[in-house]
């Protein structure tokens, strides 16, 4: 991993299991030895299918579920070991978080301006003019305040609220953001804007996203780097573009085969079958046995190795 | 018979509250032809899946105003409930949204069948149990998962075991609505490949495949039609939408669409400004003006549905003098 002072955080073998049942438990492993660093200002994708550990890991880095083993590794401090309560409040005053359905994020029965009170009474985010410093974040998302606040939830579209969710973070001058599935509630047409938007956020204010999505095209579309989960393991880490132009693990390889795209076919005469990437997984791992995750150009490592 | 199986023709259908009328299907006409998979999209409260709902059950508050509806031969919308009861899952079969999440947690695979064949006055014999098998094995799908319960599948089988379970009887015309959406890219692919299957295999005739992603539909649609706010807004060979869309939204959500290989540094891509009007009690004209760059005064009169070429079709007063301008990524 490159070291460099643009480094925000670093996840070192993280690792989470799950477990379930008390006299004979069973248990799950969610995520097993992810290790990654985020950069100042820079947009990593992790993608993902359903069951492959990439919420579990925005889960682990906004401390919201527990960490099994690995370190979290944030201004010099393992966040996982933070206990006290004022350190925590420090930790989210600087990593925060925005999740899939707006409308479960808002509570219905407040106006929307609530989330910007809760902040407020939370933390001292240093505004002389609150109000003024509201509206001005809300200009900053593209969002007229005249015609948002004072609203209710329901009131607003989905677009609309992920919008206002980021310009809280934006108020906050947060340094990371974990964005959990966060357009895909939302219609294609409104999507590309909330996108760019958050492209725009991360440049302008120097804010870190963690942009977690299942789907391939929007994640190639907004970021620097990325990461590949399958299965609980990180498959593939690195530089979007390389990732893009030499895939080498078979998972990964068959996700940039099966995404949809405009002007470009499936092959009707390959037989695809969703139960076959288990079986070249295994495959590949046997083949390549012992070599576990290798760097195989800058800033391109695949995992070879399941041991 | 002609080689239409679906005729539909200025057909409305609104939801009456108590606040009005939501006009969530309004004015909407095309055909569907024997052995095509046509293709419906729009942004969410486009009334696609409402357009669905009118075929197959029109409850309250959905109400039917007026227009045409023929399914090979039958005037489904003055159909009385017992007689269109007949042509249900036999002529006409619907996979509803969300149709993942309506397995009974309690129940296997199997009895869920039974029970849903029972309603339907089929005989659940050992001849019928052949059938799901050997369709089962169609979804490359092993008949032992008629043993197991719904919450040990996967998304994707269910799905799976619910295209069986819906094409059961070789229904002429299925409406499949958003079976793809929750889905991982690769079951994706295999249901959607799937749907285009059982249309080859000739096990349903023609399909109506609705989803908000044009680029699905672009892998096995023939046609693809565009609907806005409860507007009919273009229909057309699939090819020539992508490639000339005559209709200035068309342009706008293709253009929205993000694939791999453009990254945010190299092209912004651009979503459409505002958001779609409200249906209620909605006012004439053109339904896309407020978000549309082309926009005269004349898109204040309703705009009329005309042919562009051989089953192309566009409602947009301006679709000539565009022309060309809305060919090519912008």
């Amino acid at each position: 991993m490159a070291k460099n002072k643009d480094v925000i955080m670093s996840v070192k073998n993280l690792s989470k299991v799950f477990k379930s049942g008390i006299l004979n438990p069973e248990y799950t492993v969610a995520a097993k030895d992810i290790s990654f660093d985020i950069e100042k200002g820079k947009i990593i994708s992790l993608i993902g299918e359903s069951g492959s550990g990439k919420t579990t890991v925005g889960k682990l880095i906004l401390k919201l579920i527990e960490v099994s083993e690995g370190e979290i590794i944030y201004k010099g401090k393992n966040i996982s070991k933070i206990n006290d309560k004022e350190e925590t409040q420090q930790y989210y005053r600087r990593v925060q978080g925005i999740f899939q359905d707006p409308f479960a994020t808002f509570n219905p029965l407040y106006r929307v301006d609530r989330v910007f009170d809760l902040i407020f009474d939370s933390f001292d985010l240093g505004f002389e003019d609150k109000d003024q410093a509201i509206r001005d974040a809300l200009y900053d998302v593209n969002l007229n305040p005249d015609r948002t606040l004072g609203k209710f939830p329901h009131q607003l579209s989905g677009g609309q609220l992920q919008r206002l969710l980021i310009a809280r973070a934006l108020l906050m001058d947060v340094d990371i953001l974990i964005a959990d599935e966060l357009i895909s509630m939302l219609d294609a047409s409104t999507r590309i804007g909330v996108l760019n938007l958050l492209v725009e956020s991360c440049k302008k204010h120097g804010m870190a996203v963690i942009f977690i999505t299942h789907d391939l095209n929007l994640g190639y579309y907004i970021s620097d780097k990325s990461l590949i989960m399958y299965k609980g393991r990180l498959v593939e880490r690195g530089d979007t573009k390389k990732i893009y132009e030499n895939a080498t693990h078979p998972y990964t390889q068959m996700l940039f085969e099966a995404v949809p795209e405009i002007g470009e076919r499936w092959d009707p005469d390959e037989e695809f079958l969703p139960e076959q990437i288990v079986n070249d997984v295994q495959k590949f791992y046997k083949e390549n046995a012992g070599k576990g995750f290798v760097e195989i150009e800058e800033d391109h490592s695949v995992l070879f190795s399941d041991k | 018979m002609s080689e239409n199986i679906l005729e539909v023709k200025n057909l409305r259908a609104y939801y009456d509250i108590l606040k009005g009328q939501v006009k969530a299907v309004d004015n909407v006409t095309f055909n569907l032809k024997n052995g095509e998979i046509l293709g419906l999209a729009g942004e969410s409260g486009c009334g696609k899946s409402t357009l669905a709902s009118t075929f197959i059950s029109r409850k309250k508050p959905l109400k039917y105003i007026s227009g045409e509806v023929d399914l090979v031969g039958n005037k489904i919308m003055k159909m009385s409930e017992k007689e269109f009861k007949k042509l249900r899952l036999r002529t006409i079969s619907l996979i509803p949204q969300y149709a993942l999440d309506a397995f009974s947690p309690t129940k296997k695979i199997k009895t869920y069948i039974a029970d849903l064949a029972g309603q339907h006055g089929i005989k659940t014999n050992k001849k019928f149990f052949d059938k799901v098998k050997e369709r089962l094995d169609l979804v490359n799908l092993d008949e032992s998962v008629l043993n197991r319960y719904s919450i040990e599948l996967s998304g994707g089988m269910k799905q799976r075991v619910i295209m069986v379970i819906s094409t059961i009887l070789d229904p002429e015309f299925l409406i499949a609505d958003e079976i793809t959406s929750a889905l991982d890219v690769s079951s994706q692919r295999f249901v959607a490949t799937m749907l285009a299957n059982l249309r080859d295999l000739g096990i349903i005739k023609s399909a109506i495949f609705i989803t908000h992603d044009l680029s699905i539909l672009y892998q096995i649609a023939d046609r693809i039609m565009i609907m806005y706010a409860g507007n009919f807004a273009e229909i057309g060979p699939t090819d020539e939408i992508v490639a000339n869309p005559r209709h200035p939204y068309t342009r706008a959500l293709i253009d929205s669409l993000p694939k791999v290989g453009i990254q945010y540094k190299d092209k912004r891509l651009s979503g459409i400004e505002g958001t779609p009007p409200h249906l209620l009690d909605i006012e004439e004209g053109c339904r896309f003006r407020q978000r549309c760059p082309y926009a005269i005064n004349k898109c204040e009169e309703n705009p009329e549905r005309e042919q562009v070429a051989e089953g192309h079709y566009v409602s947009c007063w301006r679709w000539k003098e565009l022309g060309s301008d809305l060919s090519g990524q912008k």
